[in-house]
């Protein structure tokens, strides 16, 4: 099914959509989309949405088991507490993506902004899986308390600013990061260290990879050319001792 | 008996969150006002209808050479004490209303009236520009603080040459209907619509702010403000509009046009790296981010910001340094635009060059060519 969603308001879209996914739809075009917030929220169908033009802030928050599919760059705050399915950006992405992310995927091919994967966690067989194919702002995983962030630094539109940026991890206690390449450990937060992944990071690693690469039609061996390396909280409680002294 | 639960609460989340655009052709080339509607519009959620507003540079070539004043008038009696103080310092050129249209979703505007002047070359003038080395550009800011100051109901809304801010209470496209925008054309413009968080929503707390032809936009709050307007105060810019932003414009006038910085050490200026960051460069640049921090600790803007600020010369877009406001350029041709959201900058250009997204503290300068104007 196709919507039209040239000049149309925002609600009335997702009006629109929320009526087509109750009504069964499996898959949903959506075309001149510009701008319109909340696309996708809390869907709770396996339908998959695809987009074209820029959809608005909070893409697919709370999202529980749809696919959306960017054909274009997205904005802010996508995957917002999103909790399964999957969200594909084949453009790049702004601020604050996966913010609380608790399940699902978010695959941006090119640069994201700042803040993204802030407090993603997970639980048992719920891990989120946030990867970004350019280059990533400062504050990349704060207070990510669980999950799994990659960053590729490969397919960025702004080649000449650096793969990260500052107070990288800040506040990180749970979850792992994995960087393409090597990183610039003076612009890491004291909370985290850098490891080689072992032999089951790396098949856990190309797993994601796999999936990302499938996505956008890429070649896996090109991405896995470069050696990755892990970051990794040093404790589970960063902040214990920031007030007072925990009681043991 | 059922006890029947009511919620507490609305629960319908309000989105506003301030929205900025703005846009400027490098070549000089006019721009209808109906793009910068249509793009400012394009966020209108972002705003709540309690202020919107517009600045043009480049809309008034038959008085360029003198400086236009946009004024609001509250009452009569302000109207009159200020045209009378206008005439006692001014040569007026041109004096007359500022074209408005009757539109319901406007309750109550206030008078707008522009007058396009040149201060009044009497004895005292000769005197101050002769001994005491003041400009034609002083003089005008001295006006305007006078005004803002001292006329109980009247308020300067700009003050540069050949442009003009536009601004009120409601959503910036029915201020644009009420001020008949779609009738100007400049080279640059810039959009605000307004979700007024801890000042009063008013037509002079509208943005953009504004000093000559300096004119800001802002989303965001500057929790520096009262740092930031005592040290003002020492240089006799005074702070009358009830609202934080008003402080950027006037520190960039004192920056820019009388300390002579250019406009990417202001940017430092208001928005310097962080102590360990300059710590960490190469000596030369690490002397200079220090000076300056060191020299202008005060105008340092603290809290989160996203800001345009024009002149007749360029557009300037400017972060927080942690970037806690949105803010996305793009480029096409000779035009550069920004905005809260890439979908505002799609509405009006919908294949761009190039879009990106600027670092904090990392301002985007797009002067005009040189030679242009």
């Amino acid at each position: 099914m196709k919507i039209n969603a040239k000049g149309v308001y925002y609600r009335d879209l997702n009006q629109r959509i929320r009526e087509a996914v109750a009504a069964g739809a499996e898959k949903i075009e959506l075309t001149n989309v510009n701008g319109q917030y909340y696309i996708g929220d809390g869907i709770n169908r396996p339908v998959t949405i695809t987009i074209h033009g820029v959809p608005g802030n909070d893409l697919a928050a709370f999202m529980n088991g749809a696919t959306i599919v960017v054909k274009d760059n997205g904005q802010d705050n996508i995957g917002n507490t999103m909790n399964a399915g999957k969200v594909v950006v084949h453009g790049h992405a702004g601020d604050v993506l996966g913010y609380g992310m608790r399940g699902g995927k978010l695959h941006i091919l090119k640069d994201v902004g700042y803040r993204v994967g802030i407090h993603m966690k997970s639980f048992r067989e719920n891990r989120p899986v946030l990867i970004a194919g350019g280059n990533a702002g400062d504050f990349f995983g704060e207070y990510m308390a669980g999950g799994v962030l990659i960053l590729l630094g490969m397919f960025s539109d702004n080649p000449d600013k650096p793969k990260h940026g500052f107070r990288f991890g800040t506040g990180m206690h749970g979850g792992v990061i994995y960087v393409r390449g090597p990183v610039d450990e003076s612009k890491l937060a004291r909370e985290v260290g850098v490891f080689e992944p072992t032999a089951e990071d790396r098949k856990e690693l190309e797993e994601y990879l796999k999936d990302y690469c499938k996505d956008f039609k890429l070649d896996l061996n090109d991405v896995l050319k470069e050696k990755f390396v892990k970051i990794i909280p040093k404790s589970t409680r960063p902040y214990g001792n920031m007030y007072c002294t925990m009681p043991r | 008996m059922k006890n029947k639960l009511k919620p507490t609460h609305y629960f319908e989340k309000d989105i506003s969150n301030c929205g900025l655009t703005g846009l400027i052709s490098k070549t000089g080339q006019l721009v209808e006002g109906s793009v910068i509607i249509k793009s400012i519009t394009l966020m209108h959620d972002r705003g709540n209808g309690l202020g919107g507003g517009f600045a043009a540079y480049g809309i008034y070539p038959e008085y360029k050479d003198f400086f236009a004043l946009h004024l609001m008038y509250e009452n009569g009696q302000a109207l009159q004490l200020t045209e009378e103080y206008l005439e006692n310092n001014f040569f007026i050129e041109q004096g007359e209303d500022i074209p408005t249209r009757r539109i319901s979703a406007i309750n109550n505007p206030p008078v707008f009236k522009r007058y396009f002047v040149k201060p009044m070359q009497n004895a005292e003038y000769d005197d101050a520009i002769e001994c005491k080395k003041i400009t034609d550009e002083d003089e005008v800011v001295n006006h305007v603080m006078r005004i803002n100051n001292e006329i109980e109901g009247a308020f300067v809304v700009s003050s540069g040459k050949n442009m003009g801010a536009f601004k009120g209470v409601g959503y910036p496209e029915e201020l644009a209907e009420f001020f008949r925008l779609e009738e100007y054309k400049g080279y640059i413009w810039t959009g605000h619509n307004r979700f007024p968080t801890n000042t009063p929503g008013w037509w002079g707390g509208a943005h953009p702010f504004t000093l000559l032809d300096w004119s800001i936009v802002h989303n965001g709050e500057i929790s520096s403000y009262g740092i930031n307007k005592r040290y003002l105060e020492m240089y006799g810019y005074l702070c009358t509009m009830l609202t934080d932003t008003e402080v950027v414009a006037y520190m960039l006038d004192l920056l820019i046009r009388k300390h002579g910085l250019t406009p990417e050490l202001a940017s430092l200026a208001l928005a310097p790296p962080f102590w360990d960051t300059i710590d960490a460069l190469p000596r030369e640049e690490r002397e200079l981010l220090t000076a300056i921090r060191q020299v202008y600790g005060s105008a340092l803007l603290n809290g989160p910001f996203a800001i345009l600020f024009a002149s007749n010369k360029g557009l300037i877009g400017l972060n927080d340094r942690v970037k806690l406001r949105p803010l996305v350029c793009a480029e096409k041709g000779d035009c550069v635009y920004m905005a809260s959201e890439e979908a505002a900058i799609r509405e009006i250009c919908p294949s761009p060059e190039r879009v990106w997204a600027p670092r904090g503290g990392e301002p985007v300068i797009a002067m005009l060519n040189q030679g242009v104007n």
